[in-house]
C-alpha cells in the first residue's frame, strides 16, 4: 500500500499527514507515506483543493482535514 | 501476533429529527443573545457595575463587551450559514462553469462566482494551475482569483456590523466591478509570457475529484461547525485588540479629529499603502477604522482600506510567485490597487 498526502505545505496539509499517520500506527499497517509538495504534480492528480488523500494511484479525498478515524474507515474501505 | 483486521466503523446516520433539532436550539438560542446583547451591557455596566451612562470611561468599556458579543454573534452565525452553503459548490464544480467562456461575460461570472466558491488562500497555486491548464483564460482566472479573498464572509460579516447594510452593499458591488474590470485589463494586456511556463505545461492526466459531490448533511453540517470554530479561533486575538483600540479612540479621541485632518486627497492612497500588508489583521482592524470613522473618516477611505488589507495580501503575493513571474505580479497589484484607489476616491467624492 502507498500513501500520498497531496499539499502545499499548509498547516491543513500537516494536519492530515498527522491524521493519516496516526491512523497508519493504530491499524499497525506498513505503509510508505509519501508527501507531494509540487503544485502542478498535485494538480495533475485532478486536485485543487489541497489537502488530499491518495491511496495506491486513487484520490480518496480531497479539501478537507478528516480525523483520523475517517482516514482509518478510508483504508479500511480498500482492498 | 493476528494480522490486523480492517472494519469499517461507519457511524451510523441520523435520523431527520437528532440531526436538525440541535440546529433549530441553535437558531433559537443565537436569535435570543443577539437581541438580549444590547439590553444585557446596559444591565451590568450601567445597573450593576454602576459605570455612568456618556461617561468616557463608561461608554468605552461598554462598547467594547457589546461590540465583541455582536461580532462574534455574527460571525459564529453567517460562517456557519455560509459554510452549509458554499459546500454545494468547489473550485472544481467552478473551473467546469469557466471553461470555454470568453473574456468578458467570463470575467464577470468568474467574479461572481469567486464568491459563492469555497476556497482557500492556500489553494491559490493548484487552483490557478488547474484553470490555466484547463483552458480557463488568464484573465478570467484572475478574476476569481481577485474576487474571492476581496469579498469573503469575515470581511462582509465585519462590515455589516460594524457600518451597516448600505456600505457592505456598496463593497460588494465595487468588489465584483474591480474583480471583474481588473481581469478584463489583465487579460488584454496578453501576459501569458509572465507565466512560468511549466503551468502551461501541466497535464490533467487524473480524474477530477469534486469535494462537493456525495457529502450528507450531517458532513455538511460538521464542517459549518469546524469552520465556525476555526475561524473564531483564528481572529479573536485581534478582534479583541481592534475593538479594545476602537473602545479606547470612541471614548477619547477628540471629536471630528480627522473631519478636521484627514480629508486631504492623500488619506486614499494612505489608506491602501497601510492595508496592503496588512492581511490577517482584518478583523482586528476594521474595528478600528469604524472608530475612525466615527471620528469623521471619510467613508471611501474606510472602504479602499478594507479592501486593500482582504484584497492584496503579502503571503498570497508570496505563493503566486511560483507560477507567476514578478512582473505580472506587480501588474496584477498594481491594477487592483488602482480600482481600488480609483473606488476610494469615487466614495470620498460622492458621500
Amino acid at each position: 500500500m502507498n500513501i500520498k498526502i497531496l499539499g502545499t505545505g499548509c498547516v491543513k496539509c500537516n494536519h492530515l499527514e498527522a491524521a493519516t499517520r496516526a491512523a497508519v500506527q493504530e491499524l499497525g499497517l506498513d505503509v510508505e507515506i509519501e508527501k507531494v509538495t509540487d503544485p502542478s504534480e498535485i494538480v495533475s492528480w485532478g486536485v485543487m483543493s489541497t489537502p488530499a488523500l491518495v491511496i495506491d494511484d486513487e484520490v480518496v479525498m480531497s479539501g478537507k482535514v478528516p480525523s483520523s478515524d475517517d482516514v482509518k474507515r478510508l483504508l479500511a474501505a480498500r482492498p | 501476533m493476528s494480522a490486523p483486521t480492517l472494519t469499517p466503523v461507519e457511524p451510523a446516520p441520523r435520523t431527520t429529527l437528532r440531526r436538525w433539532s440541535p440546529v433549530a436550539v441553535g437558531v433559537l438560542v443565537w436569535w435570543s443573545l443577539y437581541h438580549l446583547n444590547l439590553p444585557f451591557w446596559n444591565w451590568v455596566m450601567f445597573d450593576t457595575v454602576g459605570l455612568t451612562a456618556g461617561s468616557r470611561l463608561g461608554d468605552s468599556i461598554h462598547f467594547f463587551f457589546y461590540d465583541i458579543t455582536k461580532i462574534a454573534l455574527l460571525l459564529t452565525g453567517v460562517i456557519y450559514l455560509v459554510t452549509i452553503l458554499r459546500s454545494f459548490m468547489s473550485v472544481e464544480r467552478t473551473r467546469a462553469l469557466l471553461g470555454g467562456r470568453r473574456q468578458g461575460l467570463g470575467n464577470v461570472a468568474a467574479a461572481g462566482l469567486g464568491v459563492v466558491t469555497p476556497f482557500c488562500s492556500c489553494s491559490a497555486v493548484p487552483v490557478f494551475i488547474g484553470f490555466v491548464a484547463a483552458g480557463v483564460p488568464l484573465g478570467v482566472t484572475l478574476s476569481f482569483l481577485i474576487a474571492s479573498p476581496m469579498i469573503n464572509e469575515v470581511a462582509i460579516v465585519l462590515l455589516f456590523g460594524l457600518f451597516g447594510w448600505k456600505i457592505t452593499a456598496l463593497y460588494i458591488g465595487f468588489g465584483l466591478l474591480i474583480a471583474t474590470v481588473a481581469g478584463i485589463v489583465l487579460g488584454k494586456l496578453n501576459l501569458e509570457r509572465w507565466v512560468e511556463p511549466f503551468v502551461f505545461e501541466t497535464k490533467l492526466r487524473g480524474k477530477v475529484v469534486d469535494p462537493s459531490l456525495g457529502l450528507s448533511w450531517d458532513d455538511r453540517l460538521q464542517m459549518a461547525r469546524e469552520e465556525v470554530v476555526a475561524i473564531l479561533r483564528k481572529v479573536w486575538p485581534y478582534l479583541l485588540v481592534g475593538i479594545g483600540i476602537g473602545a479606547a479612540i470612541h471614548g477619547w479621541a477628540p471629536q471630528d479629529w480627522f473631519a478636521r485632518h484627514a480629508t486631504g486627497w492623500w488619506g486614499v492612497p494612505l489608506a491602501v499603502v497601510i492595508g496592503v500588508p496588512l492581511y490577517s489583521n482584518a478583523a482586528g482592524v476594521l474595528p478600528l477604522v469604524e472608530a475612525l470613522h466615527d471620528k469623521g473618516l471619510p467613508m471611501g477611505t474606510v472602504l479602499a482600506f478594507m479592501m486593500s488589507v482582504v484584497a492584496l495580501s503579502m503571503p498570497e503575493m508570496v505563493l503566486l510567485r511560483r507560477v507567476l513571474k514578478p512582473k505580472l505580479i506587480a501588474t496584477y497589484v498594481g491594477v487592483v490597487a488602482s480600482g481600488i484607489l480609483l473606488t476610494g476616491f469615487l466614495f470620498n467624492a460622492v458621500l
